[in-house]
This record gives structure tokens, sequence and C-alpha cells, in this order.
């Protein structure tokens, strides 16, 4: 939408789920997308699916991006992909995972809708421009 | 582009628009959540959104918190959220957070503190930031206040750090507003002097077990009585209340208490509680509320003027070249500031007066 407002701001949710306590990345994360200009929402620790959805669709995120490093990949990521379609908003969210996520399950997780996945090692500037680039078209 | 397309490209917007109004009313989230971003960004159609939405407001009781930093509102917020959930009530909270004025960037974490409410769609709780919006801040404010009122929500709170001029307008969106100050600051009760105070309709010394409670909740006393005349102790309390002049004296005298909390325990909760239900009370009672919503309206449309008639000057002057050039004919001597405003209102001036 050209319009003289300037540039839209992308709103992110960096979401902590399940278990797994180890919050070090997705602070680092939430830091660089906010020094890119993005307006971060954390979720904060051990949060359910269930949490998350509500978030992303209170907070009207563009994207979401989901920190697991437990291992619990599989059963997490299809249950919040399962609540934003209950709420319609799972079309026009960018959904990006990050964490050890076992080179077996990427396919999986993309099926699944899963954008992409960024493992040990991903460039932050390589992520930030992932979600410039790909963040969903809106007015 | 050619005039068709755009009007067939306004044409679908529209009606989208009017869908998205459409899904509100009939309580769907996610169009509430996507207006409210709509009126934020200030996107194409968002006057539009918020006139349709405006009959159907009024409902609701918006309750403004505000106060330093760390001195507890996010936390309160939760526990207020919850005590009117288990009432059966519906709740909707704006917080606001700062944003970096280099990248425009934020980490809005006032979600964390939501611990109690985290799942539950009934509290709609909305992260917003204090970015560079047209029209301020609490312009934006007012208007996802109009969403979650038109949503149905029976209370909503917006909560925000209370620190300037800013806050202060975005707290006056609300018909109850409840001041938090932190104990053992006297740095804190200071600043409160500097235009916090006056909007204060309940004082909360939150984290009221810390040492120190008594003093700031005595210092807060004094304060308040040495701006005015002292109404006499007939707040009903427990001793923790004490009642205080009102700010001008003479309407019915609502006495701004002080309430002490601890927020995290949830101690004082519901005493804030009925407090704010009484100050509820006294502005049906009173026809304050009618006077404040008045006299809010006023200002926004105000607000709004002064907005529009910016951009209208702004326009005109890009059209004849910019500051830019306007300056550089100053600098040069060949004109002055007060003729070039002269020069580009004229039209403007004439415009108004032939309409006469």
């Amino acid at each position: 939408m050209s319009e003289a407002q300037g540039q839209r701001t992308i709103r992110c949710l960096i979401a902590k789920v399940g278990l797994d306590g180890h919050d070090r990345g997705a602070h680092v994360i939430a830091r660089a997308f906010r020094d890119a200009g993005f307006e971060v929402i954390y979720s904060g620790l051990h949060k359910s699916p269930d949490e998350i959805v509500t978030a992303a669709v209170q907070e009207d995120v563009d994207v979401i991006g989901i920190s697991i490093l437990s291992g619990a990949h599989n059963t997490l990521v299809p249950k919040i992909v399962e609540g934003l379609e209950e709420y319609d908003a799972f079309e026009d969210t960018l959904l990006i995972v990050g964490g050890i996520i076992p080179e077996d399950d990427r396919a999986g997780l993309r099926e699944m809708g899963v954008a992409e996945i960024f493992g040990p090692g991903a460039s932050m500037d390589e992520t930030i421009e992932f979600v410039r680039e790909n963040a969903p078209e809106r007015d | 582009m050619a005039g068709s397309d755009t009007d067939e490209a306004e044409t679908t917007e529209r009606s989208a628009d009017q869908q998205l109004v459409e899904e509100l009313l009939a309580g769907k989230h996610r169009a509430l959540a996507r207006i409210i971003s709509k009126v934020e960004n200030r996107s194409p159609g968002y006057r539009d959104l918020v006139s349709a939405l405006h009959a159907h407001t009024g409902g609701a009781d918006v309750i403004g918190i505000t106060g330093s930093p760390g001195a507890g509102k996010s936390t309160l917020v939760d526990k207020l959220a919850k005590r009117y959930r288990d009432q059966g009530l519906t709740v909707g909270v704006i917080a606001i957070d700062p944003s970096s004025p280099f990248t425009g960037g934020s980490v809005l974490g006032d979600r964390i503190r939501m611990a109690s409410n985290t799942a539950d769609m009934d509290v709609f709780f909305r992260s917003m930031s204090a970015r560079g919006h047209l029209g301020g801040v609490s312009t934006a404010t007012a208007d996802a206040v109009t969403a979650l009122d038109a949503f149905g929500k029976d209370r909503i709170i917006v909560e925000t750090v209370g620190a300037g001029q800013n806050e202060i307008d975005i707290v006056k969106t609300a018909d109850t507003v409840a001041v938090l100050v932190p104990p053992g600051s006297g740095d804190d009760v200071q600043m409160l002097k500097a235009g916090i105070l006056e909007i204060a309709d309940v004082f909360v010394v939150n984290k009221a077990d810390i040492d120190g409670a008594d003093r700031t909740v005595k210092e807060l006393q004094e304060m308040i009585h040495g701006r005015g005349d002292l109404a006499g102790g007939h707040h009903p309390g427990d001793g923790l209340d004490v009642a205080l002049s009102d700010r001008t004296g003479d309407d019915e005298g609502w006495e701004p208490p002080i309430v002490e909390t601890v927020a995290k325990s949830g101690e004082g909760v519901e005493e804030l509680l009925e407090t704010l239900a009484e100050h509820a009370g006294w502005l049906d009672d009173s026809g304050r509320r009618q006077q404040q919503a008045r006299t809010r309206y006023a200002e926004e449309i105000r607000t709004l003027l002064r907005e529009d008639a910016a951009r209208l000057v702004a326009s005109e002057v890009e059209r004849r070249g910019g500051l830019e050039s306007f300056a550089e004919a100053v600098l040069a001597r060949e004109t002055d500031p007060y003729s070039v405003a002269d020069d580009v209102i004229q039209p403007i001036e004439d415009c108004v007066e032939g309409r006469k």
C-alpha cells in the first residue's frame, strides 16, 4: 500500500513454548529484532501452545518466531498451527522456528506451515532479512 | 495508474473494512486485533473504521493505570483483570511501552506479567509501542479503546508509564485514573507533583509490604493536603484508606483515596476494586461521567482538526516547492517568516471566508 504514513512496523512474537527453559537465544533474537526496528513481544518462558495462539491473535503479529530446544517441536508446532487456524490467523502469519531441529524433522515442519527453520549458526542478518522479505503483505 | 483502477481498489478496500467491522461486532477476535492494528498504523480507511464503531460504544468502564517504571503496574493489571473475569466480566487491556527513538523498534514486555490470564481470550491484551504516531499516541489509544468498547468489553484498562505529557494525555481517555506510587521513593512523590497528581482519582501505594510504605502514604497525604483545603476524613476505610481533599472542592467532592496493595500476592486488590467501583458509581450519580466524556470528545475533535489542518497546510507548502525553499528565501532576505506564513495561509483563508 503506497501511503504517506511511511513504512509499516513489523510486529513479531518471540515464543518459548513447552518445558524448555533455555531462553538465551530468544533474548538475543528479541534484541536483534528490536534493533532492526521491529516491535517485539516476548512471550516469556514455559508457555502452552494455547497461550502462544492467544498472544499472536490479540497482538496481531506478522511473525511468530518459535524457539524450541527441547525436541518437542513435532508435537508443539502442530498445536500452534491448529490454534491459529481456529482463529483464522494462520494464513497471513509468518511462522519461523529457531533452535535445535534435526534434519529429518525439517521437511515435516515445513509441511505443517513453517516458513523457515534457523538452526545454530544461522546469521542474525540473514534471519532479519528473511523476516523483512517474507512478512505477510497487509495494508 | 488509471483512475478506474484506483476506484476499484478503494471499493474493495472499503467493503473489506466493512466486513471487518461486522466481524468485530459479531465478536471475532481476529477482526478486533486487525482493526486495532489499522488504527495504530493509521492505515488507509482507519477513520471510517473508527466512525463506524463509534455508535456501538459507551458500554465499557475505562480505567487508566499509570506510575513510574517498576511501580508494579502490569502485575496489578493482571490481578485486576483476573478479578473482573471472576465476576464474569470481559476485559480489554492496552499496555503502552516506550519505543526506541533511534530504530523505532521496541520490546513490548508487559505481556509477560499477565501470568493469570494468558490463555484467556476474554482478556484481550494488546501491547502498543509509543512510536511516533501521527496525532500522538493518545489518539491511537483512544481509537483502540473505541474498538474494544464496540467489541463489548465490560472493563478496559489502559496502562502506561507516567512520565510526561503524552502519558497524561493517554490516561485521560479513562473514566477513572489510578496512579501507582512505589514506597520508599521520595523522588517519585516529587515527580508526581509535576502534573500527575492532578489526574489521579485513586492513589495506589503498591508493594505496601516494603519498608517505607507508611512513609510514602504519609508523604502523599501531606502533599495532597498541601495543594488544597482539608476536606476531612470521611472515606470509609480500615485505616489504610485516607480521605483527601478534592481537587476542586466544589463538585460534590470525590476525594482521591490512597489504597495500599501488594500486587504480587493480590493483597489489597479487592479494596482497590471496590474503590474503582465506588468512583464509577460517583461518576454516574454526580453526572460527571457525561461531563468528562463531553470534555474528552471536545479535546479529541480539537486534536483531529489541528492534525487535519496541519496536513492541509503541509501539502500546500509542498505544492509551492517545500519548506526548504521558503527558508532559503528568508535566509537571502528576500522575504521573512511572517510573510511566508501569511502567503501560504491566504488561499485557505479565502476559501473559509468565501463560504460564510
